[in-house]
């Protein structure tokens, strides 16, 4: 077999891989359609403000209800304790002050 | 065209034969450039999606939530601040919430404990998240003991295990009746965590929050469009461990752009010079540098774009997860919903294909268009 046929062939069959992740990710999003919609509901049911992401520390729990001296809310490279700390960036001024 | 398509055909016949010679810089080439395509793209896609995620699923945060705030911390809301705001024009409604930390040192966990607002449990019994239910190995039924803010000890039974489909907002989470979770921390009655109020015109918003800050300075108004804002920087960019991995692949990317772009090898430069001898014209020379260029960076990309989506839409970004999981012991168990930006991929692919291409063909370009014998003798 001739190297360019190998060669376009080992595109093609990258591209037809990246359609199929296309087509599984348009699936997915149909199928994940209730479960998001079900987080949603959560949501507003309970009234709840924060995605459950890192469970270290509070201000990591809950980032846009942290009070504004907590680690990590000035600037990217403060100090941190938390792994989780320096994986957010930080927060936009919240409420003017 | 078919005579232009059986060229092409032959310059890569004998690009690839080119390659293959050097086979074993030119396969750690592929690889390495396949590792840090796969890392960028696996950084894109898992905060792409848990953005999407965030402003999909919060939408239905509250309108507004009020913190007291004293001595820069968190103040518990006494009940007279909620007449005080729900007389406020413009705000329908004004709801204290009960919400707050426990920490077990059974599982060294913290949880979030919640009052909801509806639906409440009864005294007694608790619904737990699903991550709770597997770290405590507890069920429907199940008692669970927890330490008052006296010391003493207090049991409840796990009415519910929450749905795991929610376990991206509720992992952690206890909902508790307002009379147990008053007992547990010591709270009076009359006090508040923070409070939620409901804005009936939604473009009032804003003036409600100054409004309220007016009314009460010492509290602080987060509006639901601040909700969403953190969470559409939370993985910003520039974030932490975010900047530090892009920035060390974009390096990395910029030291083999620059390794190309700067010169080439004796080997190369003879092998330019000998084509250019033979017959070969300059267009011929960067054409086979082209595809050269183009068979390396497209399939890395490719490759590394495809096993990234495996990585963060199967494996729920298993490589990632010490960082994400930190020292939490409880760590929610989520599968992100592959939500991909198309102008994320193109941004992928401009920032690393064109230029390696570009970095292959130029320092070619230069050895082409010099004498083949001076550039065979040098």
């Amino acid at each position: 077999m001739r190297k360019s046929t190998l060669f376009f062939l080992t595109l093609g069959i990258l591209a037809a891989l990246a359609a199929a992740a296309g087509t599984h990710a348009a699936y997915q999003r149909e199928q994940g359609h209730a479960a998001l919609q079900e987080r949603a509901d959560m949501v507003k049911r309970l009234d709840l403000t924060d995605l459950c992401l890192f469970t270290e520390a509070r201000y990591t729990r809950h980032p846009t209800q942290a009070d504004l001296h907590s680690p990590f809310q000035d600037h990217p490279m403060s100090m941190e304790h938390f792994p989780s700390g320096s994986l957010l960036a930080p927060r936009k001024s919240i409420g003017g002050r | 065209m078919g005579t232009w398509f059986q060229r092409q055909r032959n310059i890569i016949d004998f690009t690839l034969s080119s390659l293959i010679r050097r086979k074993g810089k030119n396969l750690s080439l592929l690889l390495v450039y396949t590792l840090l395509v796969f890392l960028l793209a696996s950084v894109m896609f898992f905060t792409h999606a848990l953005r999407k995620e965030a402003s999909l699923v919060l939408q239905g945060a509250p309108e507004m939530v009020v913190q007291r705030m004293a001595a820069g911390r968190h103040e518990l809301v006494p009940g007279r601040y909620l007449n005080a705001l729900g007389g406020i024009r413009g705000v329908s409604t004004a709801r204290g919430r009960l919400w707050g930390y426990y920490y077990d040192a059974v599982t060294s966990a913290n949880y979030t404990l919640l009052v909801p607002g509806e639906d409440n449990p009864a005294p007694g019994y608790i619904s737990i998240g699903e991550g709770i239910s597997r770290s405590r190995l507890a069920a429907k039924g199940d008692l669970m003991s927890f330490r008052r803010y006296d010391g003493e000890p207090m049991v409840l039974t796990v009415q519910e295990v929450l749905s795991p489909d929610s376990e991206l907002v509720s992992s952690d989470l206890i909902l508790i009746s307002g009379q147990d979770f008053r007992k547990l921390f010591g709270m009076a009655a009359g006090m508040f965590t923070d409070i939620v109020l409901t804005v009936r015109n939604a473009k009032e918003v804003a003036t409600v929050a100054g409004k309220v800050q007016k009314l009460l300075p010492d509290t602080r108004p987060i509006m639901k469009s601040e909700i969403l804002r953190t969470y559409d920087t939370i993985f910003d960019w520039r974030s932490g461990l975010i900047v530090v991995i892009l920035s060390s692949a974009v390096l990395a990317f910029i030291i083999f752009a620059w390794d190309k772009a700067s010169g080439l090898s004796a080997e190369e430069r003879k092998e330019i010079g000998i084509l250019k001898a033979v017959g070969w014209e300059t267009s011929d020379v960067l054409l086979m540098k082209f595809w050269e260029g183009a068979a390396v960076s497209l399939t890395s990309f490719l490759a590394g774009t495809l096993l990234a989506y495996v990585h963060v839409f199967f494996t729920s970004v298993v490589l990632f997860e010490p960082v994400l999981k930190g020292w939490s012991t409880l760590y929610p168990s989520f599968k992100l919903v592959p939500f991909i930006s198309p102008y994320q991929v193109a941004t992928l692919f401009f920032l690393t294909v064109v230029p390696y291409t570009v970095a292959t063909i130029v320092p070619s370009w230069r050895a082409a268009t010099i004498d083949p014998d001076s550039v065979m003798r040098s």
